[in-house]
């Protein structure tokens, strides 16, 4: 605490010597207001003016309630993937040497700075019936792009760096010592890693799948490419909404973006939950 | 857990089969490492190479008429324009933001945070929805905005704003660790040896923070132009005018003209690989100049 001496409390912020905290935290709140608030205000006030049996009619419509559900399972199914993947991926990152490391750690990152269209266009020609990845899939007879097998495949692209990103940092600070005292202890290695290690790591691990799981669910650009778009098959919640727009129907375009905007903020309070839950526990210990 | 003894006895006798006792024998490193590089490479790598492979396919001749064609030229001056605008609004934001988040205390902290991180929970679709039920003709702005003959939505200004709203984050949640974990000692010297705010900023914050700062920008940089799901919701689609690259990438795909297609996404993809090249250089450099935050 180096400016414990030169503080003290008044109002609502400490005192402090440094200035510019009111042009700092002035441009902040209006910025913050004029580009997020003020545009999120305006789908909540349309989504309030359709009230509840609005909502119940345009919820009950099948071609949403299939986008929606297109849309969560596979966002589901990709990050539990991503998350048995992830782990192993993060494991070698972080305690293994070989040649190469460096660009390899880097190359993970790829899903993030990749623009989703690229990586979209990329996949769909990839997982193709005569792709390089398609056709082997193709002589088992099972056809990959252009069905909800292939939203996955994209979701999965866009969801990796989330789990290792998340987990890899939790490894890092794994004290040695406990892995000894189990071994001493009599652990052999697998015991070892199922009942310290994998414990240890549960809550990054819960929250790199929250993470991955939320932005799968409102991904677009990666999917429409490969997914084939086919109403109540593969078309997924993102898509119906633009369609819906360009019917000219708001209130249907709005009542499928406040469902997934319900359940992106459902995820954000879980992994704000684990994250009190991990220091309160690690705090405690 | 007795059973581990008898090994342990063997392993006194044979020193050459030592091995730690907190690593994995070597037949499961060898297997995990090879399975991470093996499932990296058909989830990452091969995507990449696929882009540069099928851009290629009718020879450098295509790819570069591909570039060089009218409607290609005009999406990447305006993906430049966008970017240009975007990406300064944003950095001065972030600067303001992680200046007043790291070093001031104020109630409320925690909550300003998670509403800068807001865009990041929000899927890009809704992110260009917003912008179309603020400014869209049935919205309560609509009728004055065409009265006026201001264009917005379609034009533009409603892809500059998307594209705003969707790389928000990035910039500060670059600074907000770095800053906090640098504290506030020297900000604190520096005031106490008379320099004004200004001074203390670009002579002792600014040199601290340098290289997260361009790592931020370039993160943003590369988000804003690759951007497609919310400026695909704002942009109307008006070829030649309001397409951007990753939009004029999906009409050419649109259209089977798929070496086109991946030509354009090879630029993008190139924008991607330099943005992690110079994060990787800068990684090596200066260690401790980036922090570790990736919530991207």
């Amino acid at each position: 605490m180096y400016n414990q001496p030169l503080t003290e409390r008044i109002g609502f912020r400490r005192h402090s010597v440094i200035p510019g905290f009111g042009l700092s935290f002035g441009v902040t709140i209006a910025w913050l207001t004029l580009i997020i608030l003020i545009p999120l205000a305006a789908l909540v006030l349309h989504s309030a003016s359709i009230g509840f049996s609005g909502y119940a009619s345009l919820l009950a419509d099948e071609r949403t309630q299939n986008a929606l559900g297109v849309s969560f399972g596979c966002a589901l199914i990709a990050a539990i993937v991503n998350v048995l993947f992830g782990l192993p991926v993060a494991w070698v990152l972080v305690r293994y040497r070989f040649p190469g490391k460096r660009i390899v750690d880097a190359i993970v990152d790829l899903p993030f700075a990749l623009p989703t269209a690229v990586a979209g266009i990329s996949l769909a020609a990839l997982y193709a019936k005569n792709g390089w990845v398609g056709q082997i899939f193709n002589w088992f007879g099972v056809k990959v792009a252009f069905t909800p097998a292939g939203i996955i495949v994209a979701l999965i692209f866009i969801g990796l760096p989330f789990v290792v990103r998340t987990v890899q940092p939790v490894i890092e600070e794994i004290d040695k010592e406990v892995e000894e005292a189990a071994a001493t202890l009599g652990a052999n290695r697998f015991q070892t890693i199922a009942r310290v290690i994998v414990p240890s790591l549960l809550p990054a691990i819960l929250t790199g799948f929250a993470l991955a799981f939320a932005r799968a669910a409102g991904e677009y650009g990666s999917v429409i490419f490969i997914a084939g778009n086919i109403p109540y098959v593969s078309e997924i919640a993102p898509l119906l909404i633009i369609i819906r727009l360009e019917e000219f129907n708001y209130a249907g375009a709005t009542a499928i973006a406040t469902v997934m905007l319900a359940v992106s903020f459902l995820m954000l309070f879980v992994i704000n939950l684990i994250q009190a839950w991990t220091r309160r526990y690690t705090n405690a210990a | 857990m007795p059973h581990e003894s008898p090994r342990g006895l063997q392993m006194e006798h044979t020193p050459r089969k030592w091995r730690s006792a907190t690593s994995e024998p070597l037949w499961a490193k060898a297997s995990l490492l090879i399975a991470a590089l093996a499932y990296l490479s058909l989830i990452i790598i091969l995507p990449l190479v696929s882009v540069m492979v099928e851009a290629f396919r009718n020879g450098a001749g295509e790819y570069l008429a591909a570039l060089k064609e009218p409607d290609a030229l005009a999406a990447i001056r305006l993906t430049l324009l966008v970017a240009a605008i975007a990406v300064p609004l944003n950095l001065v934001f972030g600067l303001a933001a992680s200046w007043a988040i790291a070093k001031f205390e104020f109630k409320g902290k925690a909550f300003l945070i998670t509403l800068i991180d807001l865009p990041f929970s929000v899927s890009p679709v809704i992110s260009g929805l917003v912008y179309v039920l603020l400014f869209g003709a049935q919205s309560a702005l609509g009728p004055w905005l065409k009265n006026h003959g201001i264009e917005i939505l379609f034009a533009v200004p409603g892809i500059v704003l998307a594209t705003i709203f969707v790389t928000f984050p990035f910039v500060a949640r670059e600074l907000i660790p770095l800053m906090q974990e640098q504290g506030t000692a020297e900000e604190e010297a520096a005031i106490t040896l008379g320099a004004n705010g200004w001074q203390t900023f670009t002579r002792v914050t600014l040199p601290n923070i340098k290289w997260g700062l361009l790592y931020g920008v370039l993160l943003c940089n590369a988000r804003a132009m690759g951007e497609f799901g919310a400026v695909s919701v704002v942009s109307g689609h008006i070829r030649g005018l309001t397409t951007t690259m990753p939009l004029h990438v999906e009409i050419l795909y649109n259209e089977y003209n798929l070496a086109a297609a991946f030509a354009v996404a090879s630029l993008l993809a190139l924008l991607a690989l330099l943005t992690l090249v110079v994060r990787t250089v800068l990684e090596i450099w200066f260690s401790h100049g980036i922090a570790g935050n990736n919530k991207h």
